[in-house]
């Protein structure tokens, strides 16, 4: 098949404070595969574990639970040479472009650093690879190599560092949050060279996003994750035109857009009890029954959309659970 | 409807080692009484600036010209005594990253008890503090906040705490600086709404809404004003701006947003080439001119300042191409 990697039954659990301390599960038990030339969006709040999703891909953290596959292989057992080989097909590319880059040093360090490290068999054709590089992702290598840092814009910077990938031949990007801080005009062509890479060098990408405009706009198919948990998961057309997750409707109505004003909504935020081992919205929902004290599982609801919601489900409950209002007093 | 704000050829600047940097420079606008003013653009077109100045004008940051009258008075001129007296009474302000600016080792209370005493003598602690919970619990916050510490609240309780506390002494002008950036699409919502029921009950009279995102302007803007390196490119009420943009820089800002409902594979928008100019030595024209693909009479939009027109009614447009006699866009 064409799958590039498979993420299985993937946790992660910190562990927090000194001594004794609290557990925090962050990603809880989620299996989905990136195929390639495949753009997928995770969606979800702040908490929701998105990006530590990322994070165990690039192998920044390790699972507690759960495995990695990568060609075969978990990547947990990589080490040395075939490490190096795994580094060379999946990059990531962070938030804060000017976090990214040393700023003492000029922007070429980070295309240098690739020919000292990983590319030493190419190092002779450096130059000209650096700029066909550049040239893909929209740069004129006039207007880049030599400059500091703090001399370009956080788009050309967020440019530059896609650029280094294509040198690396990556076929797989972990996009955290790639674009959020870039400015309204020059976004979307950042956006539309992820867009390109797909099409052009068939390069898969996991765009991690908050944005639910931006992640519908690029990607192929979305995954909208809470509490750690993936609720939903499809073809991007079907998630966003026929939600079947409440959460996920829930966000689709927040979502602010031109041309459709918000519906009002009560000025309280309804939380609950959340019963250990139950669905992770179960306080938030309007539709919580009995049945969701044990956690739904993801299950495939019409072809290429699956959703974890007794209800999208057709379960029913004469059982309605409801929340008093007067729980915060 | 009576003009709270009038704020006529404004300028604030940066004072560096390397020269003045013209974050603001030259605008005029209003706000009326018991509206939502929005305002836009992108990073560094001196939207923060303009909103930070009017509150507390600290260095770098200096006047270099203008008026700001507020209800009968021009606090342009204020000296720092005068404008702390109307400070969070007449006008105050959200800041941005509201969520960070509390201290952590005070409890609530304390932090509110405090700034309330340095504008208010007249109330006591305990009204304060009553009065705290009682919005508090408006927005959904149980009354056990006014006895946590800020680290103790998440970041959108955080948030909502401080909207709060600015509003606490009902100011007549509020200004909101990029409250709802950070947040979540849920969360945002949430803060808008907020403000709405806040404005609805009288605590503030009029908003200033600064953000750069005017998906969320659309839902709670009564007008919007777009700025551009330190300009004011347009003004107009929501629906116009946001639906029917006339100004090349609006439009295609407008037009570079994606929107639901359009796919990369079907319809692939458009960014705005090019960036910005440095505000340290501005272009002596427009300063679009470098981005903008009308250019109506290229040697007038290099080298003159186009001037804020009233070119409808209500509609306030800085560009040459819809100056009278020049008159073939449209």
């Amino acid at each position: 098949m064409n799958e590039l990697i498979q993420i299985q039954n993937l946790t992660k659990i910190f562990k927090s404070g000194l001594v004794g301390g609290y557990f925090t599960t962050a990603v809880d038990d989620i299996s989905f595969d990136i195929h390639k030339a495949e753009i997928i969006s995770l969606v979800g709040e702040s908490g929701s574990g998105k990006t530590t999703v990322g994070r165990l891909i690039l192998r920044l953290l390790k699972p507690s639970l759960g495995r990695i596959i990568y060609e075969g292989i978990d990547i947990s057992t990589l080490r040395g040479k075939k490490l190096k080989e795994y580094y060379k097909h999946v990059q990531g590319v962070f938030q804060d472009p000017f976090a990214s880059f040393n700023p003492i040093f000029k922007v070429d360090r980070v295309f240098n650093l690739l020919f000292d490290g990983y590319l030493k068999d190419k190092a002779n054709k450096k130059n000209e690879l650096i700029v066909e590089s550049l040239e893909k992702v929209g740069l004129n290598s006039l207007d880049i190599l030599g400059k500091y840092p703090h001399q370009m814009s956080g788009g050309q910077l967020q440019r530059i560092l896609i650029a280094r990938t294509l040198l690396l031949d990556t076929k797989l990007l972990i996009a955290d949050e790639l674009i959020s801080m870039l400015d309204a005009s020059t976004r979307v062509d950042v956006l539309n060279i992820l867009g390109d890479l797909r099409d052009k060098e068939k390069m898969s990408v996991l765009f991690i996003t908050h944005d639910l405009s931006l992640g519908y706009y690029i990607s192929d198919t979305t995954m909208i994750m809470y509490r750690g948990n993936i609720v939903e998961f499809g073809k991007t057309k079907l998630v966003f035109d026929n939600p079947l997750h409440p959460y996920t409707r829930m966000l689709l109505s927040s979502v602010p857009e031109i041309g459709r004003k918000w519906k009002k909504s009560e000025l309280e935020m309804k939380r609950g009890e959340l019963p250990p081992g139950g669905c992770p919205y179960f306080d938030r929902c309007p539709l919580a029954m009995d049945v969701c004290r044990k956690k739904p599982s993801l299950k495939e609801i019409d072809q290429n959309h699956k959703v974890a919601c007794y209800a999208a489900e057709g379960v029913k409950s004469n059982d309605p659970i409801s929340f008093g209002k007067s729980h915060d007093s | 409807m009576a003009k709270l704000l009038d704020v006529k050829d404004y300028k604030v600047y940066y004072q560096t080692l390397k020269g003045q940097i013209k974050a603001v420079d030259g605008v005029s606008f209003f706000v009326n009484s018991d509206e939502v003013f929005g305002v836009a653009g992108e990073s560094g077109c001196g939207k923060s600036t303009l909103g930070n100045s009017l509150i507390y004008l600290k260095a770098p940051m200096r006047y270099a010209g203008g008026n700001a009258v507020l209800d009968g008075n021009d606090i342009s001129k204020f000296t720092d005594d005068q404008m702390r007296r109307i400070r969070f009474e007449k006008i105050s302000i959200i800041p941005q990253f509201a969520m960070d600016a509390m201290s952590p080792t005070k409890k609530i209370k304390n932090i509110v008890v405090d700034l309330v005493r340095e504008h208010n003598k007249r109330m006591s602690e305990k009204e304060i503090i009553d009065l705290a919970v009682e919005r508090f619990k408006m927005i959904g916050l149980s009354k056990n906040v006014v006895d946590m510490y800020s680290i103790e609240l998440s970041g959108g309780m955080k948030q909502r705490v401080v909207m709060v506390i600015s509003t606490l002494l009902n100011p007549r002008l509020l200004i909101a600086d990029e409250i709802t950036s950070a947040l979540d699409v849920s969360s945002q919502k949430f803060s808008v709404e907020m403000l709405d029921e806040f404005k609805s009950k009288r605590f503030v009279s009029s908003v200033i809404f600064i953000t750069h995102d005017i998906s969320v302007l659309y839902q709670i803007a009564d007008r919007i004003m777009i700025m551009y390196a330190g300009h004011v490119v347009e003004i107009g009420n929501t629906e116009d701006i946001v639906l029917k943009p006339l100004h090349p820089y609006t439009k295609l800002l407008i037009s570079s947003l994606p929107k639901m409902g359009i796919q990369f594979s079907q319809k692939r928008l458009k960014g705005i080439p090019g960036y910005p100019p440095n505000l340290l030595n501005p272009p002596t024209g427009c300063r679009f001119y470098d981005r903008c693909p009308l250019r109506v009479e290229p040697k007038k939009c290099q080298n003159e300042i186009p001037p804020l027109v009233e070119y409808m009614p209500d509609r306030y447009i800085a560009c040459w191409a819809y100056i009278k006699g020049n008159d073939k866009n449209e």
